[in-house]
């Protein structure tokens, strides 16, 4: 089997692995990190998001094939951000997480959305937050605390 | 002095599934467990002729109708759901058997390679013969229809909706104590044992079912994975291995239940006064091929005919039909977001065909207390339908631009809609089937427990329950614990569902943290139970259907703005409002986040959520083909929660779950019905239905 090497949450990783695989799976079953989830395992759901090479890319759509020499990033690396901890307070004070099935993707869409717009609009936050899916909340909840996290985290992002 | 109840704290629950730490069914892992896949019919409807199983590779094993050591059925109220489709099937995509085995891209594999041969059979696509017919009547009907000064007839249809829950349905388990443990995402764990133990043939003690953390269910979880169970425990029996059966997304949305698709039947008759003197009406659900559930559902659509206003006479027929299509089931409100549609489309239309303002005309039926409900129970407590429509108008700018949008071409348009939700099981089913019972149990530290079924699926029991436990007892949130249910420790308080786990289970809590705090006794264990009883003034007959249906009504306004495109018919949220009275909202955040999230299920439902079947065949597979609403499609809401405390509910709580999807759909297709100067009768209203609309006329 072909040998792949990646930088995972800041560590390098080297594996012996066939390249078809899903990323997404190869987190969840090799590595136990689980809180990339699988809602649609087609690119539609958005709750299996990631940062590959700075990117916000959903991982159930990567063959093992492309991360070659990658820098990954899943929300089990991200939760240690001083980002993160604003964001997430942000979201409990705000109520924008209910089931939680779609939070920890959210929470690396809204890292994307604030890094390349640090003030974003009502508008900004609909259309960055659109290819992440939330059946339960309506999305209010989760805008209203992006927008919180960006007045609390002023200068982080 | 103690903090108002309603006042937000945080999430209990919150920080680990915002960090990802927090385990829902797929992220539990056993190591060695083997990977369950179901082989599903192709076929509508025939007779199993063969099948032909590949050579199985050493420990892989295939689970069938054979292997059942119980009864081939999961247990619900109606019992013909086969666990695996014996001789014939009856529906595309009907489980037949389970591959199971260690490697899971080889059990897919095992699986592609399954041949079956059928005889088939012409399946029943339309509504023949009903299975089932429930009626009621109020009044004098016929006296009613024969003095009118018009009758007035329009038919209305609701489609399918599916829950999608972004997590879809899933099972682990292992042998334990001669039995099986299940762990999975559910809303019911008495629901899943008391089927499992019906399909295995087994005692109480071997099975035990837990819920992990649970990615929303909305109904769809509540008795799809007793079939998941049945089937995963008959395998683990078989097998003696830890399982895991997990679906793909397309799976879950082409064999799992969905809200039932309804033809509605409205005939008024109207007197010189202008006012709604009768109603007659006849619901139709399509029940899919097994019934589960169904009849309960249109009990619930029938129940909800005359919505928020008072009619005097009544005749309300209902029928579910078998169709070989996938079973239909529980989906948040239950049947009453078809009916509720149906009669605020109604009421309008009839004030429309009168050449009367609507508003005024809905006005002048809308339900006070001490009024009759439609199956001759009465309205008890204090209504403030009147203050909260107020509240909604005024903020909405309601009378203003329903002036401004009600002209031709304005292509703009703001609809309202006026529902109650009737909070618990329907009739007598909390006494007489339920009968639940809560437990809490102090350790000598003094750490509380909640033992319940409750199950926080995300609407937020976990934190409401242990809220008003705390409240009650005077203590630290901190020092009530509750973790997620696991039969081998938890009472059935009853499954969660029907917007009754505030006020029904947290009811019941409130009063034993009453009864513990009396007895108190500092540093040692004890334990107290309270029982549900039912307020001795609810009267039910389950066989005429007359009397008090529900304990409480919960009410709401729902109003909502749209724009259309004028070249792509494209409907656009602006605005959303609502006014909702649930009692007491136990948690600010918590009911508010209910409110957005039910609001934007409802209006997904009523113009934007297609599924249809072909033959037999669901046609929406995946995420791409079912459209639910993103944060682009929904617009900002601004919800008002009144207090109206219920006397019997906790702090006065009643129910709100299912309260806040009933109106979206009314109200979204009555504001497109204003944009587009056409009468509307079918959801969802999508652009080709505007177009249609638009060209028809
Ligand atoms: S699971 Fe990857 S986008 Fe849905
Ligand atoms: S919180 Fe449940 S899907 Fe978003």
């Amino acid at each position: 089997m072909p040998k792949i090497t990646f930088t995972l949450n800041g560590q390098k990783e080297a594996l012996n692995t066939r390249l078809d695989l899903r990323l997404l799976d190869l987190l969840r079953t090799h590595y136990h990190l689980t809180g990339s989830k699988e809602g649609c395992g087609e690119g539609e759901c958005g709750a299996c998001s990631v940062f590959i090479n700075g990117k916000l890319i959903n991982s159930c759509l990567v063959p093992l094939g492309s991360i070659n020499g990658a820098d990954i990033m899943t929300i089990e690396g991200y939760k240690h951000t001083e980002r993160f901890k604003v964001l997430q307070k942000a979201f409990i004070k705000e109520g924008g997480s209910q089931c939680g099935i779609c939070t920890p993707g959210m929470m690396m869409a809204s890292e994307y959305l604030l890094a390349h717009n640090p003030n974003p609009t009502e508008h900004d936050i609909r259309h960055g937050l659109s290819g992440n899916l939330c059946r339960c909340t309506g999305y209010n909840m989760i805008i209203k605390a992006i927008k919180r996290a960006a007045k609390e985290g002023k200068g982080l992002w | 002095m103690k903090k108002d109840i309603t006042t937000t704290i945080d999430n209990v629950e919150a920080k680990e599934k915002i960090e990802g730490s927090a385990k829902y069914t797929s992220d539990i892992h056993i190591e060695g467990a083997y990977y369950a896949k179901p082989i599903r019919s192709s076929l509508a409807k025939g007779l199993i002729k063969s099948i032909k199983i590949p050579s199985l590779p050493k420990d892989y094993f295939v689970v069938d109708e054979s292997d059942i050591p119980g009864e081939n059925v999961v247990a619900m109220i109606d019992d013909d759901w086969p666990v695996f489709a014996a001789n014939r099937v009856e529906y595309i995509g009907q489980p037949i058997m389970l591959i199971v085995g260690p490697d899971k891209a080889k059990v897919y594999s095992l699986c592609q390679n399954v041949k079956i041969t059928y005889a088939e059979e012409t399946p029943t696509l339309d509504f023949g013969q009903p299975e089932k017919t429930l009626k009621f009547h109020k009044g004098d009907i016929k006296k009613a229809f024969k003095e009118a000064d018009e009758i007035i007839e329009y038919d209305y249809e609701t489609n399918y909706q599916e829950q999608a829950y972004i997590e879809p349905q899933g099972f682990i388990g292992y042998p334990e104590n001669n039995g099986v443990h299940l762990i999975g995402s559910i809303q019911c764990p008495y629901y899943v044992k008391n089927a499992v133990k019906r399909t295995m043939a087994f005692d109480d003690d071997q099975v035990r079912i837990k819920q992990a953390f649970v990615g929303g269910a909305f109904g769809g979880k509540e008795e799809f994975p007793s079939l998941m169970a049945c089937q995963l425990a008959v395998a683990i029996d078989k097998i003696q291995q830890p399982i895991k059966m997990i679906y793909e997304r397309e799976e879950d949305m082409v064999v799992t239940t969905k809200r039932h698709p309804a033809k509605i039947k409205m005939q008024a008759a109207v007197n010189r006064d202008h006012k709604v003197t009768a109603i007659k009406s006849e619901v139709a659900l399509d029940g899919g091929a097994h019934i589960g559930l169904s009849e309960v559902v249109l009990s619930r659509s029938m129940l909800a005919v005359s919505n928020a206003y008072t009619i005097d006479n009544l005749d309300v027929k209902g029928h579910v039909y078998k169709t070989n299509t996938v079973p239909n089931g529980a989906f948040r409100g239950f049947g009453a977001p078809q009916m509720i549609f149906a009669i605020e489309m109604f009421i309008h239309h009839i004030a429309k065909k009168r050449g009367l303002d609507p508003y005024q005309f809905r006005m002048k039926h809308l339900v006070k207390q001490g009024d009759k409900t439609a199956t001759s129970g009465i309205y008890r407590d204090p209504i403030i339908m009147r203050d909260m429509i107020k509240k909604a108008t005024e903020m909405s700018d309601y009378h203003e631009k329903v002036k401004r949008y009600n002209q031709k071409g304005s292509f703009k348009g703001i609809g309202m809609s006026w529902f109650l939700h009737g909070c618990g099981f329907t009739g007598s089913g909390e006494k007489d089937i339920i009968k639940a019972k809560v437990r809490l149990k102090k350790d000598s530290d003094d750490q509380v427990y909640i033992l319940v079924a409750a199950v926080d699926m995300g609407q937020g029991a976990k934190t409401t329950l242990r809220k008003v436990v705390a409240q009650v007892l005077d203590i630290d949130i901190e020092h009530v614990i509750f973790d997620n249910p696991d039969t081998l420790y938890v009472p059935d308080s009853g499954p969660t569902v029907a917007s009754r786990t505030m006020m029904i289970v947290g009811g019941l809590l409130a009063r034993a943290a009453q009864k513990l705090k009396n007895q108190w006794l500092k540093s040692q264990e004890q334990t107290v139970e309270e029982i549900y009883e039912q307020p001795s003034y609810v009267k039910w007959d389950q066989k005429t259907m007359h009397g008090d249906a529900y304990p409480a009504y919960s009410w709401g306004v729902n109003v909502v703005e749209v724009e259309i495109d004028k070249v792509t018919y494209e409907v656009n949220v602006k605005h959303m409002w609502s006014v909702y009275d649930l009692g007491k909202a136990i948690d600010e955040n918590i009911v508010l986040g209910q409110a957005d999230g039910g609001q934007a299920q409802g209006i997904g439902y009523g113009m934007l959520e297609v599924m249809q079947h072909k033959d037999g065949r669901i046609q929406q597979r995946n995420m791409t083909d079912y459209i639910i609403p993103t944060a682009a499609d929904m617009a900002k809401t601004k919800n008002i929660i009144m207090d109206n405390p219920y006397p019997l509910g906790p702090y006065g709580a009643k129910g709100v779950g299912e309260l806040t999807l009933v109106g979206g759909a009314p109200a979204v297709a009555l504001a497109i019905e204003m944009a587009i100067n056409r009468p509307l009768r079918k959801i969802p209203v999508t652009p080709e239905v505007i177009m249609e609309a638009i060209t028809d006329a």
